[in-house]
């Protein structure tokens, strides 16, 4: 095989992974001749997508919105509590037990207690897609911080570096690939939390849709609002991976290129 | 008590009386540096040596305060040393550069951080950069400024540390083993390039080492220390002519000088 095969084949991977799991559910349908209602042939279901697309893309750019804004919440709030923890040993100690149990609640059973306070409508999802992601982000943001080599540090000290410059100078650069490898899994959670909120009780997003057509017994629609939501997500991940590798250069020591 | 003034005479630049030092607190308390006295002046090259963990990198904390003595004082300019000195260029057997910063922003950074430079960084930028660019040349580094420390080799690397720790003319330059990770072809080839640099600036050098030739080659008094906890247990002034080249370390008198250290340390072993 040549170096250009190779490469071609590595590219081609995950699209012929794909291709075979699909058919091989495809057959399955066939051959034990599974009634639609319970689980429908893929092709059935790109065809509801093809037919009902308009649909389908409304609830999704929904569920996007309220996805990204939790996520950028996660972000927002998940950096400078991240911050705060890796930089100060009392913070840390004061907090982090708390993170630990508040990470340890089911998400699902905070959806109820959210729609008593908010109602239904996009505020119980985005805010519990930012309570569902910005726990990794808090927890690499801390420990970029908290493992900066003591060399380091004493060369910084021995200067007359204030904490803040060591924060800055030192800090925050490299807890930067820490942040960016934990966005990937933050965004994926990020939309869990915003499905979960919507499957549980709304009256929007891809979530509702999948919900609506469940109790419809139209599992066709199910299935596309299934398949959209992973599509979805792997283009959120797509995303960051890409903000990353553009971000963090160096701490591939420039290995990826493209 | 003084028992080791320096040549030169008014008040040392660093002193140390009777300063011990313990880690960890209880039954973990362990010593590792025991009635360390010597005085540093001015301008002075000292090295250090010893065996491994004999408390040599914690006398350097010491020195420059990053760690606070647990018994006895440590001065500089006649001042008792609370909190890391400001201003002082370190570089350790790692380089320790920023993987996210060129070279040359690596070497910018003490500008970025010690006073005067600080205040006129952005304004005088480019003149710093100049500065650097003068200072990698003279270590062999000429053009290499743009490039990323990963894309450099070890021995660059670390020249780019020394680079780093010399770049704001510091007062005092602590050096644990900067050249211990390196070949001896590079190794000899910085002595020089250390040297020279010191017959230049004459900053006052404190340097660890497990090298007794590199010891003789760059100190003006080299002092031994015995095994853990550490004691002062030789002082040895250098008086050869400088610079040193390598043809020195051949000469008889530099051979004995290097022969009467090892013979001291190697007591600490038996
Ligand atoms: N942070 C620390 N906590 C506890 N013990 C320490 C710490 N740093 C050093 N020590 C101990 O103190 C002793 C002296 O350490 P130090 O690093 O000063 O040795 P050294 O002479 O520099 O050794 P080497 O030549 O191997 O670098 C060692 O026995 C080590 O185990
Ligand atoms: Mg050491």
């Amino acid at each position: 095989m040549t170096d250009r095969q190779r490469s071609l084949l590595l590219v081609a991977m995950p699209w012929l992974a794909m291709a075979g799991l699909l058919l091989l559910w495809e057959l399955a349908c066939i051959v034990f001749d599974v009634p639609e209602i319970l689980a429908p042939k893929p092709s059935r279901i790109f065809e509801v997508m093809v037919q009902r697309w308009d649909i389908l893309l409304k609830f999704c750019l929904e569920t996007l919105w309220t996805t990204a804004i939790g996520f950028v919440l996660a972000i927002g709030f998940g950096v400078l509590l991240g911050l705060a923890i890796g930089a100060s040993p009392f913070i840390y100690s004061g907090l982090y037990p708390l993170l630990i149990a508040f990470n340890a609640v089911p998400k699902v059973a905070i959806v109820p207690i959210l729609m008593i306070w908010l109602g239904v409508g996009a505020l119980p999802a985005i805010i519990t897609a930012f309570v569902i992601s910005f726990f990794p982000i808090v927890v690499n943001v801390a420990t970029g911080l908290a493992t900066i080599e003591p060399e380091m540090r004493d060369v910084m000290r021995s200067l007359g570096a204030s904490q803040w410059e060591i924060l800055t100078k030192v800090g925050v650069p490299r807890a930067m690939p820490y942040l960016f490898a934990s966005l990937k899994v933050a965004v994926t959670l990020a939309f869990i939390g915003s499905v979960i909120s919507e499957t549980v009780g709304g009256n929007r997003g891809i979530g509702f849709l999948m919900l609506s057509a469940g109790a419809r017994n139209d599992s066709a629609t199910t299935f596309a609002g299934l398949f959209a939501i992973a599509i979805m997500g792997i283009l959120m991940y797509a995303a960051c991976a890409l903000v990353e590798r553009r971000m963090t250069r160096w701490a591939f020591r420039g290995e990826i290129v493209g | 008590m003084t028992p080791f003034m320096p040549a030169s005479s008014d008040t040392p630049l660093v002193e140390l009386r009777k300063v011990s030092l313990a880690y960890g607190s209880g039954p973990a308390r362990m010593l590792a540096l025991e009635d360390a006295t010597l005085d540093i002046a001015k301008g002075e090259f000292i090295a250090v040596v010893g065996p491994s963990g004999c408390g040599k990198s914690t006398l350097m904390k010491l020195v420059t305060g990053l760690l606070p003595p647990s018994g006895g004082e440590v001065r500089v300019h006649g001042q008792p040393v609370k909190g890391p000195i400001r201003g002082v260029g370190m570089a350790f057997q790692a380089p320790t550069l920023m993987p996210w910063r060129t070279t040359r922003d690596n070497i910018l950074l003490p500008l970025e951080v010690v006073e005067p430079h600080k205040r006129r960084f952005r304004a005088n930028k480019a003149e710093y950069i100049e500065r650097v660019e003068k200072l990698l040349a003279s270590v062999g580094l000429g053009g290499f400024g743009d490039k990323f420390p990963w894309q450099l080799s070890g021995g660059m690397q670390q020249r780019s540390s020394l680079c780093r720790a010399l770049v704001h003319e510091p007062e005092i330059l602590m050096l644990d083993e900067p050249f211990g990770a390196l070949d001896a072809f590079t190794r000899e080839e910085l002595w020089s390039v250390m040297q020279a640099l010191w017959l230049e600036k004459r900053f006052t050098a404190v340097l660890v080492t497990h090298d007794l030739r590199e010891a003789v080659y760059l100190a003006d008094t080299v002092y031994v220390m015995s095994r853990r906890p550490g004691r002062i247990v030789k002082v040895s002034k250098i008086e050869l002519p400088r610079p040193r080249t390598l043809e020195t370390t051949f000469t008889a008198e530099f051979v004995d000088i290097v022969h009467d250290l090892r013979e001291r340390i190697h007591m600490e072993h038996a």
